[in-house]
């Protein structure tokens, strides 16, 4: 029910035709000026820094893995 | 009979050609673009510091190679999968186990979440997707209550929920990526391109709506629409398999992990390799890769048994985390972005904070 054109069934030509359409769809892709994505993508970094956890450090009292034990109800 | 075999390698040839001369086509409407490179980009932007992360845990409990994780989305319960067929689900606060199944086959390996909490899909050598809901009831047996979802005609490598427990996503040795019925086990679309063995996915943030991105053994990424089955754009700068795809937080982009030992990051609007990740004195694949919640940070689990940490805009390592005593496998940073799990064929999972 897959189709039967999975990559292990198909031969070297039908592969290749298949590769073929999907590069002539792609030629066609609009694309942006990596100076004005590149500019979105530090930005989109700059306004979520603050926030990011990893990045900034957290509080060892904040931070649930940071320390092991504390209150345990049994 | 011996001209149809002549025609048979001439159309060969041409096609061959034909394809060359499109990639060179696409490299150059792409180039046209490449105006600048990302780190000229964020120079301004202030060098990183020292990092200071270290293992917080260690879960310990599988009898062979860890082979994958996902968190929960309550950012502390964790699903692991092991070479030895067995799935278990932690409290990673308190390293406790709360669930195991033993799956029919071994290397498992693939295993995800279920956006709700309340289940958890996994398969491997088996070539199917399965799901196993989660019960409190001691009495109760969760090999029991499994659902077979998706069935593939190779190895299961990777399987994600879309955002419902109604739908999953995977990803085969079979060359396909589908899209499954959780209830009825329907197959809903089946995606096509991959010339070989596809090994990771990664589905695109909710906002971005409904495409995901795939990395296969024929060194490429895919990234296609869940809708119609089609893949919108396709890159092939990697020279070995792409053992991990990753969004990038905003959706904008998405980094890959690669046996050729470098990660990358490819823009999806200026449809580019813009970063690689890469230093001479690292020569194993990176088997696995996660951003940090912003995306500055990429974490890049490699063969070597590290785990490297890069600056995403700089292109600079700014740390090398030691500790497993085996590959890493696989890894991906907390929901909340407060710690990141790693898996390693050394049988343990650690928790990094």
């Amino acid at each position: 029910w897959l189709q039967g054109n999975m990559a292990q069934d198909l031969t070297e030509k039908e592969l290749l035709k298949m590769e073929l359409d999907q590069l002539k769809k792609e030629v066609k892709n609009e694309r942006q000026m990596v100076s004005k994505t590149g500019k979105e993508l530090k930005e989109y970094i700059e306004s979520m820094a603050a926030e990011d956890p990893l990045l900034k450090g957290v509080p060892e009292d904040k931070n649930p893995f940071k320390e092991k034990g504390g209150c345990i109800i049994s | 009979m011996a001209t149809e075999g002549l025609h048979e390698n001439e159309t060969l040839a041409s096609l061959k050609g034909e394809a060359e001369s499109l990639k060179g086509r696409l490299e150059e409407e792409r180039a046209k673009l490449h105006d600048v490179e990302l780190h000229q980009v964020a120079e301004r932007v202030e060098a990183l510091g020292q990092f200071v992360m270290k293992t917080r845990r260690t879960l310990k409990g599988h009898g062979n190679k860890v082979l994958c994780m996902d968190w929960c989305k309550d950012k502390r319960r964790i699903v692991s999968s092991s070479q030895d067929g067995k799935v278990i689900v932690w409290d990673s606060f308190t390293t406790n186990k709360e669930h195991a199944v033993t799956m029919p086959c071994t290397w498992v390996m693939a295993c995800a979440y279920a956006p709700s909490g309340c289940a958890i899909a996994c398969g491997g050598l088996d070539n199917k997707c399965s799901v196993y809901p989660l019960t409190f009831d001691k009495n109760e047996n969760m090999a029991a209550k499994k659902k077979s979802v998706a069935m593939h005609t190779n190895y299961l490598s990777a399987c994600s929920f879309t955002n419902s427990d109604m739908q999953i996503l995977t990803a085969s040795g079979d060359g396909t990526c589908a899209l499954w019925d959780v209830e009825s086990g329907q197959l809903l679309q089946s995606f096509h391109g991959h010339g070989a063995d596809v090994l990771c996915l990664d589905l695109a943030p909710s906002e971005t709506g409904n495409t995901f991105v795939s990395g296969g053994c024929d060194k490429k990424a895919m990234v296609w629409d869940m809708r119609s089955g089609q893949c919108i754009q396709s890159f092939e700068t990697h020279e070995s398999d792409i053992n991990s795809v990753r969004y990038y937080p905003s959706g904008d982009a998405f980094a890959s992990g690669s046996d050729d030992a470098t990660c990358r990051l490819y823009d999806l609007r200026a449809d580019r390799e813009v970063a690689i990740y890469s230093k001479e004195s690292i020569i194993f694949g990176a088997s696995s890769v996660d951003f940090s919640l912003s995306g500055r940070l990429l974490f890049g689990g490699y063969n070597d048994y590290t785990i490297n940490v890069w600056d995403v805009l700089k292109g600079s390592r700014v740390s090398i985390l030691f500790g497993h005593e085996n590959r890493v496998s696989t890894l991906r940073v907390s929901p909340d972005g407060t710690a990141f799990c790693s898996g390693s064929w050394d049988h343990t999972l650690r928790i990094w904070a």
